[in-house]
């Protein structure tokens, strides 16, 4: 019976068939595009429209790059060269490129020392943010920075900046001192001290103006992207602090602190900054008597400072708002003062919550530094508004230059933010 | 206690102003610069060259008066103001004179509290349109969209001039030349408006000038020129007089050229002496040096040198002199005598 079953069968397989590939619709990149681009007919007319925005956009732009000229001395030469091919005239950014950077006022002869001092931005800042990698001494070099980039950027003598962190340094000294005799005295004690010297070292440095001087620069002369960095760093870096504070004063149980801080972020938030801008640009020029040379640069960094010290005061106190009361009791039981409560226990927790906030005021607040080109300033966005389109050379040309700011910002808000997404994964504890 | 720091301080500024405005010249010789309110860019008025040394028609002006002043015409402090920030800066004592194509208007003049010293270009309100509309005057104009500069006096003549004929129109408002440029290029407006030298200039940019036209009519006066404070008539006197030094040398043939050894010693024109200072005392008249108008036309040349480099028929810009040829050739530009 089995025998003739076994002839009844021509071939009985004895191996496992090897797995065959499966069919070419249900691999690969074939498979993928069929899911996730035409896996139905609604998908599948969206995908057609979007191929075709992307194909219009390219055709537009792949020819205006390909195509474009750096070559020319104006904007004649540049159609003569293009003879209407579509192209570019790149040619503006490369005759125009170190007064987009540095405005058209600051000495040709003494760009290195901007140039040096953003290039030793880049040694002063890891410290500040990477200090989970980098040993604690470095951050020596944040510390010296602001002055060395003064006095790179603005000249003159080296003694202005160096008694300015004589003051800071011996503020906090006493600060240091006074401080076991409770935070507030040690405060103002440290004010003070820091206020004489500064007293004390205006008339050092204007005796020994000549010592270690770089070629004076007036704050008039400053312009290009280098003035938005420049606004951009210094706001941003000093209205965290203030912000910090302000947000601390709101929460304050003292009513005339807690007062003040309401009044100032609230009128801050509710007033647009360009109208900030238009007091310190003109408004405050009446009140001030002609000879006093209040340094617009100065005028405009406390009104962006203050306007944005407003928004992170806000966000902070969000941070504040979302911890637990336990925290706050916590701190209490061990027996805390405030200002330890604060330092040790309730900012670390508050400000992690709040970076995302921060940065976003941050980026919004570098940004906005191109506000200033309304008060006739000539940063990045003031040049090629002002002196650059309506020369008699470039008169005519547009996209290129908007195209080159575009980049400029672009790459400066994308590594702000780039790197407050990795600050957030380092300090994230909790086990998500 | 704030309000008497305040009332102090405006108090203060009140007196320190009103101290400043009685002797600019002064002050100005003490600063060794001049602060000389100019544009953020107008081709061939001012506009700073890839050197960033302010250049122009205008600019030439802040440099005659700091030539006439100092004895220097680089001694010059050139503070970029926009439409808006112009008046302020007078006003408020930041600038010594403002030469930025200002229409002298009554209410400037005399409500704003400033000194019309002269006009350095006459120029009048026009339009421009694309040859392919096919309009050949502006009263064809009816029911266009037109873009105009805002806070400028040609936004009130636009008005005027339509009401008058009965015509209605959209206004696209604009903050700069270069963006209205841009719009009305993009189709964003049927008509350009604004003065016909910067139409003229805008122009002269386009990729295919001849595609615009720009209509004949001339809707409004706009005689442009420096201006000073009120209050300082010594100051109003030597920027009205520079000026007119430059004028008076075109029509009398003197210029950047032969200014030297014209005024190195008397010759036989008495007008031409007594302008270069080697005949008579008109520049201690006005508290300057004798050779101070000399000074002047030696830096930035007589009024036509200074028409033709900057935005005469040779340039880019490629304006004809029309209204602002010498009287003598049929325009309205005429110095009063040097006597």
């Amino acid at each position: 019976m089995s025998d003739a079953h076994a002839h009844s069968v021509a071939f009985v397989r004895r191996s496992e068939i090897p797995p065959a590939p499966p069919p070419t619709a249900e691999t690969g990149a074939f498979k993928w595009v069929r899911e996730n681009l035409f896996s139905g007919p609604f998908n599948t007319i969206m995908t057609i429209l979007g191929i075709l925005v992307v194909w219009y956009l390219l055709s537009g732009l792949i020819p205006w790059i390909a195509n474009g000229t750096w070559e020319g001395d104006d904007i004649r030469d540049c159609r003569e060269i293009l003879q209407g091919s579509g192209g570019g005239c790149f040619a503006v950014i490369a005759d125009r490129w170190p007064q987009l950077l540095f405005g058209f006022q600051y000495p040709d002869y003494l760009r290195w020392r901007p140039t040096l001092a953003f290039l030793l931005l880049f040694v002063a800042v890891p410290p500040a943010l990477f200090v989970m990698f980098l040993p604690r001494w470095t951050l020596i070099a944040t510390a010296i920075y602001p002055f060395v980039a003064y006095w790179l950027i603005w000249g003159g003598t080296l003694l202005a900046p160096l008694m300015t962190a004589l003051a800071l340094i011996g503020g906090y000294l006493v600060f240091k001192q006074v401080e076991k005799r409770g935070f507030v005295q040690g405060l103002a004690a440290g004010i003070v001290t820091a206020v004489v010297i500064l007293w004390i070292g205006g008339f050092v440095s204007d005796a020994g103006s000549g010592v270690l001087r770089l070629e004076p620069v007036e704050s008039r002369a400053m312009g290009g992207f280098m003035l938005n960095l420049i606004l951009g760093t210094v706001c941003v870096s000093l209205s965290i602090p203030l912000g910090i504070m302000l947000a601390l004063g709101r929460q304050s149980k003292l009513p005339i602190v807690k007062g003040f801080c309401v009044v100032f972020i609230e009128f801050v938030r509710g007033v647009p900054l360009i109208t900030l801008l238009f007091v310190a640009n003109v408004v405050l020029a009446y009140f001030l008597p002609p000879d006093v040379n209040f340094d617009l640069i100065i005028r405009v960094i406390i009104m962006i400072t203050m306007f944005s010290a407003a928004y992170i005061a806000e966000v902070i106190r969000g941070g504040l708002a979302a911890l637990p009361k336990g925290q706050y009791e916590a701190a209490d039981s061990l027996g805390l003062d405030y200002p330890q409560a604060m330092r040790l226990i309730i900012l670390p927790q508050a400000l992690k919550i709040s970076i995302p906030g921060i940065v976003n005021v941050a980026v919004g607040l570098f940004k906005d530094t191109t506000l200033v080109s309304v008060i006739s300033m000539f940063d990045l966005v003031g040049m090629i508004r002002g002196p650059i389109l309506s020369s008699t050379d470039w008169v005519g040309v547009y996209w290129e230059l908007w195209a080159a700011a575009c980049i400029l910002f672009f790459t400066v808000c994308y590594g702000i933010s780039q790197y407050s997404q990795w600050l957030e994964r380092q300090l994230r504890t909790d086990h998500r | 206690m704030n309000k008497s720091v305040l009332l102090g301080t405006l108090a203060f500024a009140g007196l320190a102003a009103a101290g400043a405005s009685a002797a600019t010249l002064d002050d100005v010789k003490a600063r060794g610069t001049l602060n000389c309110g100019v544009t953020t860019g107008v081709p061939g008025f001012a506009e700073p060259d890839a050197n960033g040394v302010w250049q122009g028609f205008d600019v030439a002006v802040c440099r005659a008066v700091a030539a006439a002043v100092l004895g220097d015409p680089e001694a010059v402090t050139f503070v970029p103001t926009t439409g808006k920030t112009r008046f302020t800066a007078l006003a408020s004592g930041e600038i010594d004179m403002l030469a930025r194509n200002t229409t002298w208007t009554f209410s400037r003049d005399t409500d704003l509290k400033f000194d019309f010293t002269g006009v350095n270009y006459y120029d009048g309100q026009g339009f421009m349109v694309p040859a392919a509309l096919g309009v050949s005057s502006a009263t064809e104009l009816d029911g266009a969209t037109v873009c105009i500069q805002t806070g400028t006096t040609t936004e009130l003549n636009l008005a005027d001039y339509f009401r008058v004929n009965n015509m209605s129109y959209e206004p696209v408002p604009i903050e700069t030349g270069a963006e209205a440029v841009q719009q009305y290029l993009a189709g964003a407006c049927d008509v350009y408006t604004t003065d016909r030298s910067a139409l003229a200039a805008q122009r002269a940019g386009f990729e295919t000038p001849s595609d615009h036209v720009i209509l004949p009519e001339v809707v409004s006066k706009e005689p442009l020129g420096p201006l000073v404070r009120h209050g300082d008539s010594e100051w109003a006197d030597i920027v009205r007089w520079t000026l007119n030094a430059l004028i008076a040398a075109e029509e009398y043939g003197v210029t950047q050229a032969n200014v030297e050894e014209l005024g190195s010693a008397p010759g036989d024109n008495p007008e031409i002496n007594r302008m270069l200072g080697t005949e008579g005392e008109l520049g201690a008249m006005v508290g300057l040096e004798a050779g101070a108008f000399k000074n002047a036309i030696a830096a930035v040349g007589n009024y036509g040198e200074v028409f033709d480099q900057n935005i005469g028929e040779s340039t880019a810009i490629g304006l004809a002199r029309g209204l602002n040829a010498q009287y003598t050739d049929g325009g309205l530009i005429y110095s009063p005598p040097f006597r």
